[in-house]
């Protein structure tokens, strides 16, 4: 998407100021950026990570009586390479935690994490060796969801408020250019 | 044939099972298996769900937590911090000797689980059914006393009459 921005750039380095329109707006830059950052928030597509019993709520959320499709989220993809949110749902153990972060590296840019619950935010109730104290110890985290389990409700609005943060500009992790 | 009625007679009698419930939701509205529309319209919780939590009050404006920190010893996720001082007659905060300076709950570690509301000894704590509670960043959700705090009762007004039936 960047790419495309930079050829946008260089086409009107003719003008005054490149990348801007006649009248001094910058209407390709921001059009197109309000455009993807609509369509990335209306499809995210989460994958299924669902490790404990956080997995059940985060299926009854998928379910019709709570519809999550109504978000344009209830595509669980069991491949990361098809998936935009990881909802780490359940409490991740120190040996499951290298395999979390191979499967996110896995997942193409943006992504977005959303951890599920007391035990992949802090561990909740499991403060020992074997669970990990907090999945943002291995990887970034977007949205918080407090619950034991959280409620369906609790987690449509997770993905509510991870909408708002895509649309306030927070684009996710975005690899840096020329670095490939 | 007898093979292909065998196979036949349980897919009609399937789809016949999801036609039933198809005309029922149609017919009997309140069949519960409607869609909640979320934002819009919340499902009625049920009356012992167990939310975020609310420091009371008396109806005087004092506060109803006495900084005993039973609450902190009887939570299974250590989530619970309390830290008590003594109420002076100048600054009073609880009708007991001491009060909690600071109260301050990790809404992340808590399970939800209601213990505290069970521990404590004047009813100070309790869980309320706003589920709402997702944060950004894990900062946010350490809630303290100011968040968890009840907002001060409404001033009521006495007047004589009433003072003079209830001396």
């Amino acid at each position: 998407m960047a790419r495309v921005i930079t050829e946008i750039s260089a086409h009107d380095s003719s003008m005054a100021a490149p990348g801007f329109g006649a009248s001094g707006q910058p209407i390709a830059f921001a059009q197109l950026e309000e455009l993807v950052s609509w369509a990335r928030r209306n499809s995210l597509w989460p994958l299924t990570f669902g490790l404990a019993c956080c997995a059940i709520e985060m299926m009854g959320s998928a379910a019709s009586r709570f519809d999550i499709s109504r978000f344009g989220a209830e595509v669980f993809r069991p491949s990361p390479r098809q998936a935009d949110v990881m909802i780490v749902a359940g409490r991740v153990s120190t040996k499951m935690g290298p395999v979390l972060r191979q499967i996110y590296d896995q997942m193409p840019n943006p992504k977005w994490v959303i951890s599920m619950g007391a035990c992949a935010s802090t561990g909740g109730v499991y403060n020992n060796y074997a669970i990990l104290q907090g999945v943002d110890q291995i990887i970034p985290v977007d949205v918080y969801v407090p619950g034991c389990p959280p409620s369906p409700d609790a987690l449509i609005y997770a993905v509510m408020k991870l909408q708002e943060k895509i649309k306030a500009g927070n684009s996710g992790k975005l690899i840096e250019l020329g670095s490939h | 044939m007898n093979s292909l009625s065998s196979q036949t007679i349980p897919i009609i009698k399937g789809m016949g099972l999801t036609l039933k419930h198809y005309v029922g939701m149609l017919v009997n509205k309140k069949a519960n298996n409607e869609t909640i529309q979320y934002p819009e319209e919340r499902r009625e919780q049920f009356p012992r769900t167990r939310w975020r939590h609310v420091l009371t009050r008396y109806d005087n404006g004092l506060e109803k937590c006495i900084g005993c920190s039973l609450c902190a010893g009887a939570c299974p996720a250590r989530c619970i911090y309390v830290q008590a001082a003594e109420n002076t007659d100048d600054e009073r905060f609880s009708p007991g000797e001491r009060f909690a300076v600071k109260y301050e709950i990790n809404m992340l570690r808590c399970i939800f689980c209601g213990y505290c509301q069970d521990a404590c000894p004047t009813g100070a704590i309790t869980l309320r059914k706003d589920f709402e509670l997702s944060e950004y960043a894990r900062e946010d959700a350490l809630y303290t006393k100011e968040m968890l705090l009840e907002p001060m009762p409404p001033s009521v007004i006495i007047r004589k009459s009433e003072i003079a039936a209830h001396p």
